[in-house]
């Protein structure tokens, strides 16, 4: 039984209605909110567990609104918006948002990605050894076993493999992992992370050029999935 | 045709060649007599009518007129004209050159609109044919939405689950559907009002080749995919957005028009630091004559059944020419199609990066 609750800020009363019999009837329980400033207040006075926030508030701009709810509000927040502009989305990420999604999206995604959400905010707290479906990571000897296999790793690899799993589920930006793998510098030395997630896959993936554990969100960075089957279908 | 030979040179082609036959005559007029030199300027005239602007055919005219008077009407090197008969000649040579001039002219003025008329009717034929392909491949899906939906409120009891999980697949396909035109439209709006430009970063051919795949094979599944990329690659900045599009759009292209169990392959190349991508079916191909149209807006292969608002070639075009580069149709060695797509730009080697 889900209690998550969730407040969806959305204009579009088409989507909200949507929104809420597609929560509900996965036990979660719903809050809307149809501006910025009611959103807002709804978050203030019952702060929920994950926002869905549409970035084209009649109100006032998406990417300032998450900027504020940011000063204070730590939980998920991911974006809904009907603009796939990469530049936009990016930004969003930028400015603390958790995931997003493409109106339109089909429902299973929107699900996983709130399952992804809510689960990431835990995986502090699970013991030093990580363990996904083929694949385990002891945070302890640093040490990445495939299908029980030792698999060995560079030290970059290796810190670049736990950011991601670290972040399970959340799409990391270039200018994100860049920053913190190899610092300020090389924030246009986007060919550093490509080389690098290229050899990453090979060690760890099974099939290297479709992989299952690092996805590509193209123009705009890497996510880590790990046994969530629900992602891409319907 | 006019249009394409600049004002200078048609001054200096006309005035030229009447002095050049002038010249030649003049050396025959004791064999021809000056008679039939005026014919031969004023052949001479006729044949620059045909392809210059009145103005410098008319001086051509009046030139040619007082060469022959002053060079060949006897009493020579006077514009003196000693015999009636050849004043009356003369006055002839100069109104059958006008005449000539300003007729021609005007033949290619009703030429032009003529022209003009034909392209606006052709606008109008194009314009129809978007009209036709839109109106049917946006209200296809529509329709398909509407009467879905309406069956599944108003018949809720009298249908089979069956029937029902088939109604809302229906639904849900055809949403797909309008989906992917909706976004072709977007981007054929965003192409042609030029705001579309590459944000190029470095980017893997291989995952951009994958990822493309992965889109297309969301929804179809009955086609044999190949992949051979080159080994040793090295990245290319590209705008990986944009040409996973322009992957999704060929890709689709060969989904769709060629049989369940097809192959298509994709290849990938580094050639003089120009990247080099193909994707190739072993279908039906297009007919020689229709290579070069493939690319043009709204094509749509002749008696082709299925969807589509030809759209999608003319898309991945326009955004291979955003990235300065080219795309092209050849006939594949296995008789299919295979498109071509060359962008010069940088290129970094993987392995100068050390492995730290």
């Amino acid at each position: 039984m889900n209690s998550a609750q969730i407040l969806v800020i959305d204009d579009e009363a088409q989507i909200r209605k949507l929104l809420r019999i597609t929560l509900q009837s996965n036990d979660y329980s719903v809050a809307e909110a149809e501006n910025a400033k009611d959103g807002l207040i709804a978050a203030a006075n019952h702060p929920p567990d994950v926002i869905l926030l549409d970035l084209g508030l009649p109100d006032r701009d998406g990417h300032s609104l998450l900027t504020e709810l940011r000063q204070w509000y730590a939980k998920p927040v991911i974006i809904i918006s009907v603009q796939n502009n990469e530049e936009d989305i990016v930004k969003a990420l930028d400015n603390g948002a958790n995931d997003y999604l493409v109106k339109p999206f089909r429902t299973g995604e929107l699900l996983a990605r709130i399952r992804s959400a809510l689960r990431s905010s835990a995986v502090d707290e699970s013991g030093p050894v990580l363990n996904y479906e083929g694949l385990s990571i002891d945070l302890l000897t640093r040490t990445v076993r495939k299908n029980g296999e030792m698999v060995k790793l560079t030290a970059t690899e290796y810190s670049l493999l736990i950011l991601l799993v670290k972040n399970e589920g959340k799409v990391l930006t270039h200018h994100f992992l860049l920053k913190n793998i190899w610092g300020p510098d090389f924030l246009d030395q986007s060919q550093y992370l490509r080389v690098y997630i290229a050899q990453l896959r090979k060690k760890i993936e099974t099939d290297p050029n479709r992989p299952c554990y690092i996805i590509t969100e193209t123009g705009v960075g890497y996510r880590f999935t790990a046994g969530d089957k629900n992602i891409k279908q319907t | 045709m006019t249009d394409f030979i600049p004002k200078r040179t048609q001054y200096f082609i006309s005035l030229g060649s009447i002095l050049a036959v002038s010249l030649l005559s003049f050396f025959f007029t004791p064999f021809i007599g000056y008679k039939v030199v005026a014919f031969l300027l004023l052949v001479t005239l006729s044949i620059l009518a045909l392809f210059f602007d009145v103005l410098p055919v008319l001086i051509s005219a009046v030139l040619s007129a007082l060469i022959w008077n002053f060079f060949f009407i006897p009493p020579r090197f006077t514009f003196h004209v000693r015999a009636n008969e050849d004043l009356f000649f003369f006055i002839m040579y100069f109104i059958i050159a006008m005449v000539h001039a300003v007729l021609t002219f005007k033949i290619r003025e009703i030429q032009k609109i003529a022209r003009k008329k034909e392209e606006k009717a052709n606008t109008l034929k194009l314009y129809n044919t978007l009209l036709n392909s839109l109106s049917h491949e946006l209200r296809t899906p529509i329709a398909t939405i509407i009467g879905a939906s309406d069956n599944l409120a108003m018949n809720a009891g009298k249908l089979t689950d069956e029937n029902k999980a088939s109604l809302i697949s229906e639904i849900s396909l055809a949403a797909l559907r309008l989906n992917q035109q909706v976004e072709n439209l977007l981007n054929m709006s965003r192409l042609e009002s030029g705001v579309i430009r590459p944000r190029r970063d470095w980017c893997d051919v291989n995952e951009l080749i994958y990822a493309s795949i992965k889109n297309v094979e969301e929804y179809s599944t009955d086609h044999i995919v190949t992949v051979h990329v080159k080994e040793n690659m090295p990245l290319f900045k590209l705008d990986m957005g944009l040409m996973e599009q322009v992957l999704n759009n060929l890709i689709n292209n060969a989904v769709t028009y060629t049989p369940p169990g097809s192959t298509i392959s994709i290849t990938g190349d580094c050639m003089d630091r120009t990247c080099v991508i193909t994707v190739e079916d072993n279908g039906k191909g297009f007919p020689p004559g229709e290579r070069e149209k493939v690319f043009e807006k709204f094509y749509r292969l002749k008696y082709s059944k299925t969807g589509g608002t030809g759209l999608g070639l003319s898309i991945a075009k326009g955004f291979i020419e955003a990235h300065n580069g080219t795309i092209s149709l050849q006939s594949s060695s296995a008789g299919g199609a295979k498109f071509i797509i060359r962008i010069p730009t940088e290129i970094s080697y993987l392995n100068s990066i050390k492995n730290e």
